[in-house]
């Protein structure tokens, strides 16, 4: 059994004798009083496509920026290829970066902005036409090279942008939420675009979002970040369907989260029970709770079924409900069922058909059900 | 600017960053700061029939004893003197008088300008904007040479009242403190109406809607909604004209009379015609004095205004 | 209805552009004048700025007031700059608010203190006064007004454009002026021309810090006036007032042309590709 979809053969985090590529070892980032980083160790492994993934103010840029080296550790230390970078000014860093502004220079067309960073290096002008022109033609810019930045649409600059950071072939590739000034439809677009290239050019990614949905969508493993400290990381389907804490849960995606006191361990699972309506949950899960103690089963609401009537039989995995609000959004609907007074649990159902003969509607007596391996007990 | 220098970091600074800042710091010391102290020190010395104008002259090359009598020299008699002769304190109050009834009349006319302007087609204020800016590059000197011709007894001013009817015999204004008035008012106007014009074009049309649309009539809503929010800029624009006016020189000496007394124009002739530096300089320490007030009430509210928009 | 104008406003345009304008007309009109006899109109004429160029102390004086414009702005510019860059970019410093101080004060103070006070700093180094004092004074209160230009068009200017060049390989210094300078000359212009300008337009300033064989025309302009209303200066005047006219309307249509041309460019990257 697997967790969500497995990209090629590539998990070099299971590997225990993989070396990092990137590794932030303690590193502490204070600005005065505020700790933007705390003592954050990471491990990034050649060709991942990496993301930090968190709310705003979660020290997420500010990472990345001490990897760019445009800030420096207060604490610490990283290391890129092996090789500690203290000390190392931006300009001679082997990383480069696309910025959220896209920090386009506004004075030079699109070709002079692509060949800029190679212009540093003192290459052969043969050598950065022809790098020049590839770029151009990866990001499928050939008839805008010379436009300046503020003759072309936010899509083209993005791309500009993307081409730019790439042409000098970077160890590593870092993009600050380079999709967010994007529509939702191109930025689908590009985030796959995105995954094509980095596997086209085999290089290490990482990417700074607060769009959980964007960092599902391209990254081989994901960083959920909280107050400067990193609370998980996993592969995405990890991320959604086991997460460690009650932040991670509610930061991706909808979850219901339901009180519960650890009733009874054994070998095939656990037993809980929730007050409160008073009903049992029955987990394949092992957990590290003790019994007697208070847990949260946290519960997403695709997992949740949805049917009119009481409850049959023992109330394990099911309990008895009143529909309180529908929210009808033309793929799904949404229901917002009371348990009681002050519970009540979401559960979404798909819109598998154009009708339904016997609809569910407000103030209904419904059943809400789930299966033993639906949902996961969270200590914290 | 301090506001939010106090949130920045301090920066690891390589030599040249170090360089940048010497460079123009250096100047400003020797050329800006290190003056006031010599002002202030010649404030304390005496006049003297001799070149420089004054003693002591401190001359390091004669020793520490000479560097003694020198420093038991300095007095401040200059400003006994300026309190004694009230040529001087006249002159200070009839500064801050001139400079005020001038920024009150620039607001005056100042405000329906800088309204006119924020409330006309978007396309006519680039324009409108470059008419008010155009007359502050061209020669300060030229423009209250202007008035000359104007104002005087056969000027263009009496002349066309005279033909008018509208008087019988020509009206004295030149070598008066209206025309002081009309002078400064006249050069300082763009400097009240540019702030004035960028806090009352910022003030959205909304806000005037939402106060009729809740049944204040338009007369009231500029009254209590306008006028309030457009606060800012009348201070910051009475400050700019309040500020320069009290030491104004070109204006009350081109325009004003032989009884019009200003600060600055009384400094000049204790300078060039008196050659007293040692009381000219003292008039400039008061003067420097009377001013450190608006200025730093003026930065205060500069950067209250900065950092509400930050 | 709301946003057009009312008589009101229209009004209280004409009547305060009037009154802007309308000394600086009459001037020129009656630099133009037959007559001697400044406020009588006696028939058109050219023949004051005929013998304006007869007058070689007004030349002269011309020609100091030139070269130190020029040079005192030129200065003033590469000081100014550095100061707006050190306001803005350069942190916390020991003495830094001393330093806002001293950039901001000059805008403000009286100029017979500024002039005062630097003609006793020259006497006190026992510097000869003439070109180089009255240019080292220009220099020392135009920097200011430069450094407040370039300051406002610096505050405005994404950081991240500078750090992305360094990410790309460039160090701070070739940064500044491959990136940097290039976007906030049309701050630099503007900060040289205001310089030029006031350095062109000052009297007290000058007249304290100069020394003989130095004298600017506003001096020259300034003790013609006092003995008088003359054709001859109102004839200088509309030529100082035509330059100017005409220097900041050609900067003010190339500004407006680049902008024309940027709008259409944006309307252009907008359309269908």
């Amino acid at each position: 059994m697997s967790i969500g979809p497995v990209r090629r053969d590539f998990t070099p985090w299971e590997d225990p004798s993989a070396i990092p590529f990137i590794e932030f070892r303690n590193v502490t980032k204070r600005f005065g009083d505020f700790v933007a980083v705390k003592n954050l160790s990471l491990k990034v492994y050649e060709r991942e496509f990496f993301a930090l993934l968190g709310g705003s103010g979660c020290g997420k840029t500010t990472l990345m920026r001490m990897l760019a080296g445009f800030e420096n550790p207060s604490e610490g230390q990283i290391l890129l290829d092996g090789q500690d970078l203290a000390g190392v000014p931006p300009f001679r860093r082997p990383t480069n970066m696309m910025f959220q502004s896209y920090a386009l220079f506004p004075h030079m067309s699109v070709e002079a902005n692509i060949a800029f960073g190679l212009k540093q290096d003192n290459i052969a002008k043969t050598e950065i036409d022809a790098r020049v022109k590839e770029m151009l033609r990866l990001t499928k810019l050939e008839a805008f090279a010379k436009r300046k930045p503020h003759q072309l649409s936010g899509g083209q600059r993005q791309r500009v942008a993307l081409a730019r950071s790439l042409a000098k072939r970077p160890k590593v590739l870092l993009l600050d939420e380079p999709l967010g000034a994007l529509d939702r439809k191109l930025r689908e677009e590009t985030q796959f675009e995105l995954m094509n290239l980095q596997e086209e050019l085999k290089m290490t990614f990482l990417i700074v979002t607060h769009d959980q949905e964007e960092a599902m969508t391209v990254a081989d493993r994901i960083a959920v970040m909280d107050a400067g400290e990193i609370v998980q990381v996993s592969t995405p389907a990890e991320i959604y369907e086991t997460p460690s804490c009650k932040f991670v849960a509610d930061f991706i995606g909808d979850i219901n989260l339901i009180e519960a006191t650890v009733l009874e361990k054994h070998a095939g699972g656990t037993r809980l029970q929730a007050s409160d309506p008073e009903f049992l949950i029955d987990t394949d899960q092992q957990t590290a709770a003790t019994e007697g103690e208070q847990v949260w089963f946290a519960l997403r609401p695709e997992k949740v079924r949805i049917n009119h009537g009481s409850p049959s039989g023992e109330s394990v995995n099911q309990s008895k409900a009143l529909v309180w609000d529908i929210a009808y959004m033309g793929d799904v609907s949404i229901f917002h069922s009371r348990l009681s007074e002050s519970k009540t649990m979401r559960s979404t159902v798909a819109n598998v058909t154009r009708t339904v003969e016997q609809p569910i509607s407000w103030d209904d007596e419904v059943t809400l059900s789930w299966e033993r391996n639906a949902g996961v007990i969270l200590t914290s | 600017m301090e506001d939010t220098s106090k949130a920045m970091p301090v920066p690891k600074r390589s030599l040249g960053a170090w360089g940048l800042i010497a460079v123009p710091y250096f100047w400003l010391l020797v050329f800006f700061l290190a003056p006031f102290f010599i002002v202030f020190k010649i404030s304390l010395s005496q006049i003297a029939i001799a070149i420089p104008p004054y003693i002591p002259t401190f001359d390091l090359s004669e020793g520490w004893s000479a560097f003694k009598d020198n420093l038991a020299m300095l007095s401040f008699d200059n400003y006994v003197w300026l309190t004694e002769d009230d040529l001087y304190w006249k002159s200070y109050l009839s500064s801050v008088q001139i400079a005020g009834v001038s920024t009150f009349l620039t607001l005056l006319l100042g405000y329906p300008i800088a309204y006119g302007m924020a409330r006309s087609p978007k396309e006519w204020r680039p324009t409108l904007l470059m008419l008010i800016i155009l007359p502050f590059w061209t020669s300060f000197l030229i423009r209250v040479y202007a008035w000359i011709g104007i104002l005087k007894n056969e000027g263009l001013l009496n002349q066309l009242l005279l033909s008018l009817g509208l008087i019988g015999e020509p009206l004295t204004i030149l070598n008066t403190n209206t025309a002081v008035y009309i002078g400064i008012v006249y050069s300082y106007l763009p400097f009240l109406v540019l702030p004035l014009y960028a806090s009352l074009e910022k003030l959205d049309i909304s806000l005037l809607e939402a106060a009729e649309d809740l049944g204040c009539p338009p007369w009231r809503a500029f009254w209590q909604i306008t006028v309030p929010l457009s606060l800012p800029g009348v201070i910051a624009g009475c400050f700019l004209v309040f500020i320069p006016a009290v030491g104004e020189f070109v204006i009350p000496d081109l325009l004003g009379g032989s009884n019009t007394l200003m600060i600055g124009k009384t400094l000049w002739v204790e300078f060039f015609a008196n050659r007293d530096w040692p009381v000219s300089s003292a008039v400039a320490v008061i003067l420097l004095l009377l001013l450190v007030i608006p200025i730093v009430l003026f930065q205060n509210q500069q950067q209250k205004m900065a950092e509400k928009d930050a | 209805m709301r946003n057009g104008p009312t008589w009101f406003n229209v009004t209280s345009l004409v009547l305060g552009f009037s009154f802007l304008y309308l000394p600086i007309v009459l001037l020129v009109i009656f630099s133009f004048n037959e007559s001697r006899l400044v406020t009588v109109w006696g028939g058109f004429s050219t023949k004051w700025y005929g013998e304006l160029f007869q007058n070689q102390q007004l030349l002269d004086a011309a020609w100091v007031t030139l070269k130190v414009a020029f040079l005192s702005a030129s200065i003033a510019t590469v000081l100014g700059t550095m100061a707006a860059l050190v306001l803005v970019r350069s942190g916390r410093f020991v003495g830094r608010s001393l330093f806002s101080g001293m950039i901001f004060a000059p805008l403000v103070m009286p100029e017979v203190i500024l002039g005062l006070s630097l003609l006793l700093l020259f006497v006190a180094m026992d510097q000869a006064r003439g070109f180089w004092t009255v240019m080292i004074a220009h220099t020392t209160f135009a920097m200011c007004y430069v450094a407040v230009v370039v300051q406002s068009r610096l505050v405005g200017f994404d950081k991240s454009v500078e750090e992305a060049a360094e990410d790309l390989g460039c160090p701070p210094a070739k940064t500044f002026f491959q990136i940097t300078l290039p976007i906030i000359f049309p701050g630099v212009i503007a900060g040289w021309m205001l310089a030029f300008t006031l350095s062109l337009d000052d009297l007290v300033i000058a007249s304290f810090t100069t020394g003989p064989g130095a004298t600017t025309l506003p001096m020259k302009i300034y003790s013609q006036v006092r003995l008088g209303v003359t054709p001859e200066i109102n004839a200088v005047c509309t030529i100082l007032v035509g330059l100017v006219t005409i220097g900041v309307i050609a900067a003010s249509l190339v500004t407006k042309r680049q902008q024309v041309q940027r709008e259409r460019d944006e309307r252009l990257a907008f359309g269908p590709h």
